[in-house]
Parts: C-alpha cells; sequence; structure tokens
C-alpha cells in the first residue's frame, strides 16, 4: 500500500496523532469503530481534556469580577485565550465573542439587529436596523442555524428573506448569488463550507459583491474553521461564527467574530453583568467589544481548554489538516462513484471538496443505511443534518454523511466504502440496477 | 436472532416494500398527519368508521420514511381493518409497551399478530419512534374522529 496524504497529517502520521486521543486508545479488544461523525462533533486530544481539568484544579477563579490574585491569573488566562483563538482566525484580541456555540454567535447578530430595530444602542446602532424594502441574502444549503434566526428577524423588522436557489447537488455558484444580491441587500451569509455537501463556498467572491452593494456578509465558518485555514481579517467578512466542539475543542463554547468597528456599534443581545459601564436604576451603558455581549459568568474553563484546541491543530498545521481530509473525501467518493444505486451529493467526483461526503442510497432510507453501517462497526450521521431545504431541493428526506478529522485513517474510509456496498443487497433492492 | 436480523426481520422488509394500505382514502371521517423531526419521516393516517363509530371500516395511510417506518405502518393496516376502534387503541397501547421492553420479555403473539416482528426494534432507542410513527397517527385520528375535528 501506497503512503498518502489519507494515512498522514503533515509530518505526522494519522497512527500517531491517534494516541494523543483517549477515546481511540481505551479500546477493549476488537477494531475500535470507525469515527466518521466529526463533523457533528469532533473527538478532543488529551492535551484540551488536560487543560480543561488543570485549569478546574488549580485556577479555577472568577474573571473578570473582584481583586484577588486569583482572579487576576483566572482573568489572564481566559483573556489569554481569546487572543490565541482571535489569532488562529485572524481576528483582533476584541474582534473574538465568546458564546455558547456557533447557534448562539448568530443569534446574538439577528438579536442585536433586532434590538437596534426597536431603536436600542442609538445612532451607533441605527445603521443595522432593517425595514420592509430590505432584504436578506442567504443560500438554500444554509444550516438551520444560519436560517432560522434569519427568518425570525424578517418577521421581526419587515424584511425579506432572498434565497440563493442550489440545483440537483445541493450546489450554487456565484452567478446565482449575483442574481440574489441587488441594493435591497443589507445582509449575505452563508456558510464556507456545507455540513452537507462539503461545497467551497466562494468567499473572497460573495465578500466582493456584498460589499458592492453596501451589503454585511456573515459567515457559518461551523465546518471551515475546524478543518482548514481560515483568516477573517483578510477575507474582509463582517461577521462569522464557529463552536468549540467541531474543532476538537469543549461543549458550551462558541465564537461571534465580528469587525471591531461593527461589534462596539451592534447592541448587546443578552445584558446583566460584566457588561457594562455605569448603570443607574433607569439605565445602562455598555462596555465595547467584546465583553459588551458576555453577560454573566463565563465558561472559563471551556475557553481555556478551546485554546488549547488551537494550538493543538496549529501545532499539526491547518494547511495540512485541510489536505488530509481531502485525501479522505477524494477517497471516498472514489470509491462510492463505483457502487451501483447510490448517489454522492454535492460536488462531484474530481471537483474539490471539504473533507465530508453525503449519500443517498436509492430505495433505502437513511437510517436504515445508518443501521446497517453501525453494525457494521461505522459511525455516521443519517439524517437532514439540520438542512430540510437543502434536502427538499436534492428530492432526498435525509442522507448519510461520512465525516474527517485529523484522527481519521485511509482505512475508515475504507470501511464506509466497503460497509454501503452491502447496503442495497441487505435490503433486497438491488434489482432494477445495472452493476 | 442477534444484530441486524433481529431488528430487520423478513416480515418487516416484506411489508416496508408491500405496503399494505398505503394510498388515498375516500370518505374518510378523521386524518392525522404525524412527523418525527429527527429524521424528517412523515405519515398521514386517514380511517373510515362504520355508522355506529364502533368499527374502524378501512384505514389507509401516505408517508415517507424508513423501512420501520412503512413496515410498522403497512402491518397496522392489516391488524386494524376492520376491528372495533377500542380494540385498536388496546392494541396500540400494547404495541407501545412491547417498544418499551428494550428487548426484554415475551410479547404476547396472538393479540399482537405480525406485530410482534417489531420486538427487536425496542432495543435500537433511536428507532422506537420509527415504529411507533404510524400507531401515534392512528391514535391521533381516532381522537379526532370523536371530537369536533372529524372531516
Ligand atoms: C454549517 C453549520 N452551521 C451551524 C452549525 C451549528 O453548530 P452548533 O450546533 O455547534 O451551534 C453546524 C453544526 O451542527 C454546522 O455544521
Amino acid at each position: 500500500m501506497t503512503h498518502t496524504d489519507a494515512d498522514s497529517v503533515g509530518s505526522r502520521t494519522v497512527a500517531d496523532i491517534r494516541l494523543d486521543f483517549p477515546a481511540f486508545t481505551q479500546t477493549s479488544g476488537g477494531l475500535a469503530p470507525a469515527y466518521l461523525d466529526s463533523a457533528a462533533t469532533s473527538q478532543r486530544p488529551r492535551a484540551v481534556l488536560d487543560a480543561e481539568r488543570e485549569y478546574l484544579e488549580h485556577h479555577l477563579a472568577p474573571v473578570h469580577r473582584g481583586a484577588s490574585a486569583a482572579v487576576g491569573l483566572s482573568t489572564t488566562l481566559f483573556e489569554d485565550a481569546r487572543a490565541e483563538v482571535a489569532r488562529f482566525v485572524g481576528a483582533g484580541d476584541r474582534e473574538v465573542v465568546w458564546t455558547e456555540n456557533a447557534t448562539d454567535a448568530i443569534n446574538m447578530v439577528t438579536l442585536g439587529i433586532a434590538d437596534a430595530n426597536a431603536g436600542l444602542g442609538g445612532a451607533d446602532a441605527a445603521r443595522f436596523a432593517l425595514g420592509p424594502d430590505d432584504e436578506i441574502v442567504l443560500t438554500e444549503a444554509e444550516h438551520h442555524a444560519n436560517l432560522i434566526p434569519w427568518q425570525r428577524l424578517a418577521a421581526k423588522t419587515g424584511a425579506r428573506l432572498r434565497p440563493i436557489p442550489v440545483d440537483e447537488h445541493g450546489l450554487w455558484s456565484i452567478d446565482d448569488a449575483a442574481a440574489a444580491v441587488s441594493e435591497r441587500t443589507r445582509i449575505v451569509a452563508f456558510a464556507e463550507v456545507s455540513n452537507v455537501t462539503g461545497y467551497l463556498a466562494p468567499v473572497a467572491d460573495m465578500v466582493e459583491l456584498a460589499h458592492r452593494h453596501g451589503a454585511l456578509v456573515l459567515l457559518d465558518a461551523c465546518q471551515s474553521v475546524p478543518h482548514r485555514p481560515v483568516d477573517f481579517g483578510a477575507m474582509g467578512v463582517d461577521f462569522a461564527a464557529f463552536s468549540g466542539h467541531k474543532m476538537l475543542g469543549p461543549n458550551g463554547i462558541g465564537v461571534l467574530y465580528g469587525r471591531a468597528e461593527l461589534l462596539d456599534a451592534l447592541p448587546p443581545a443578552r445584558t446583566g453583568g460584566s457588561t457594562i459601564t455605569k448603570v443607574t436604576m433607569g439605565t445602562a451603558e455598555f462596555l465595547p467589544a467584546p465583553h459588551r455581549f458576555e453577560a454573566g459568568t463565563q465558561p472559563v474553563s471551556q475557553v481555556v481548554a478551546l485554546a488549547e484546541a488551537v494550538r493543538y491543530l496549529d501545532a499539526i498545521g491547518m494547511q495540512e489538516v485541510a489536505r488530509h481530509e481531502a485525501a479522505f473525501a477524494e477517497r471516498v467518493v472514489e470509491g462510492v462513484a463505483a457502487i451501483p444505486g447510490v448517489r454522492i451529493v454535492g460536488p462531484q467526483p474530481g471537483a474539490p471538496r471539504a473533507g465530508l461526503v453525503s449519500v443517498g442510497v436509492d430505495g433505502v432510507h437513511a437510517h436504515d443505511v445508518g443501521q446497517f453501517l453501525d453494525e457494521a462497526g461505522v459511525v455516521v450521521r443519517v439524517g437532514h443534518h439540520c438542512a430540510q431545504p437543502l434536502h427538499r431541493a436534492l428530492g432526498l428526506t435525509a442522507t448519510t454523511r461520512a465525516s474527517a478529522h485529523v484522527y481519521t485513517t485511509a482505512e475508515e474510509a475504507d470501511r464506509f466504502v466497503e460497509a454501503l456496498a452491502g447496503v442495497r443487497r441487505f435490503f433486497g433492492v438491488e434489482q432494477g440496477v445495472t452493476a | 436472532m442477534s444484530g441486524l436480523d433481529g431488528l430487520y426481520q423478513q416480515i418487516i422488509l416484506d411489508h416496508s416494500k408491500a405496503r399494505h394500505g398505503e394510498g388515498p382514502l375516500e370518505h374518510a371521517q378523521a386524518e392525522h398527519h404525524e412527523l418525527n423531526p429527527t429524521c424528517g419521516d412523515e405519515l398521514t393516517m386517514r380511517i373510515r368508521l362504520d355508522p355506529t363509530h364502533e368499527r374502524i371500516d378501512e384505514v389507509a395511510w401516505q408517508g415517507n420514511g424508513c423501512s420501520i417506518s412503512m413496515a410498522s405502518a403497512s402491518v397496522l393496516v392489516d391488524l386494524v381493518r376492520g376491528t372495533r376502534v377500542d380494540d385498536a387503541l388496546a392494541l396500540a397501547e400494547e404495541f407501545r409497551m412491547m417498544l418499551r421492553s428494550r428487548g426484554e420479555g415475551e410479547p404476547d403473539e396472538e393479540r399482537l399478530g405480525d406485530a410482534i416482528a417489531f420486538h427487536g426494534v425496542s432495543k435500537y432507542v433511536m428507532r422506537v419512534k420509527c415504529a411507533m410513527l404510524s400507531w401515534v397517527a392512528l391514535e391521533a385520528a381516532i381522537a379526532k374522529s370523536r371530537s369536533h375535528d372529524a372531516l
């Protein structure tokens, strides 16, 4: 067997990397199941788990509240972590806001705009307010997290949603986007990498298109930040969102990125302690970003561990991670393309895609496919992947998705393909297909 | 029987393709649409009762979903067509108890008939909802037929 990018990540072999992950080293004999659901949530290296425990055992104290040395140290760790994560995504320190997850981050923006519409935030925030003549453009491929909050905002403000339609593969192009964007467009929201199709959006062209029409760009970076080099500053996006649990980090922590000037003007959706400068019984004035958005006690141990995840990824190199996962996807696509009656969603064989592959199996529901694969020791995601409009456009109720991360082996890709090849025979739907 | 063969018994695979009672129903007294939000599967159950409203004269369904949910709807039709409404409700409850058993116990074949094939599903918590989809829709349709929601 030749050594390929699917077996290594930069200078390290995948076998070596797997030793860093307790989830892969604590199996009780037998072949460990192939974990091919990292796009939903990723496993965590020991360094990340240790960082969280280390903080909890030795440094646990409030942040930004009080005057003790312990608070000082805890606060330093908390803010250093912010700087680390900011550097990782090409952001300034003030441009990274801690949220619960990416969903929460997107809601921070939509709820903040709704507040601006209600007159909160004064003249600075008025620039965000939307009206009935305004449009929010977003693709039909979006995750519900980047769709429903905009629906709610539209309902509150009278603005209209303008979809960028997808084709039969679930794909869209800059031309489709150009047809949807107009002078009425105020916001353009889309995922850099689709969690279903693995499509890589033309970010630079989208930013240029939106800005040319005076619209703001919100990038859903959930499936890009964990898997490839990302520089929000260089991209020129206005807002972005991602989650810690998909990037080898903890649950309960996500990031809202925003250009500092915008974050300073956006009304905070959630208010309370730690967000303010001056409070009277009738009024409150808010801090500049990022602290104006971080209401209440923050998930400090998760923040500290997320910074460790970022250091771990950096040590491997994001360019290398992307190359490794592209090799995984290529291997899966090549194998799946040879199986009769199985349809690849998203970019077709040969076209670039991220490290995930979703398929539809003719005559077999995705739940049944997933059950069969589970029994074969292959853990995948089945369902609509929180993207119902996309699946409707594909003409499928649900699909089956295999996704990779740094620890995914070529052998796991092959196990997925092999198991998938047996599905239609098991469910007795092979007839009618010319093999 | 263990593993996949215990879950996907031949009866289930057969019914998932034969699909008894799939289609529209004329002159239905009640219908109910049930959705499984985790997988997007959906099913509409329609019933036509006899003039006394004590017996299910006809039952039919339309929908799409996994083999478990489709086979369950098909078996349901075989079991409740022509039965008393109260018996159908009792059977739905019996079916539910079997699916909550986590593979324990011996279901009553006399009463459950072909539906006993779904005993294996009870070991797969993520699939119990699939098997219940049609039965929940039937219960709701019956409830509607007894309320102002009748068609
Ligand atoms: C593209 C995309 N957007 C948004 C989300 C939502 O992320 P979370 O559930 O962590 O908020 C996900 C993950 O499920 C995703 O894949």
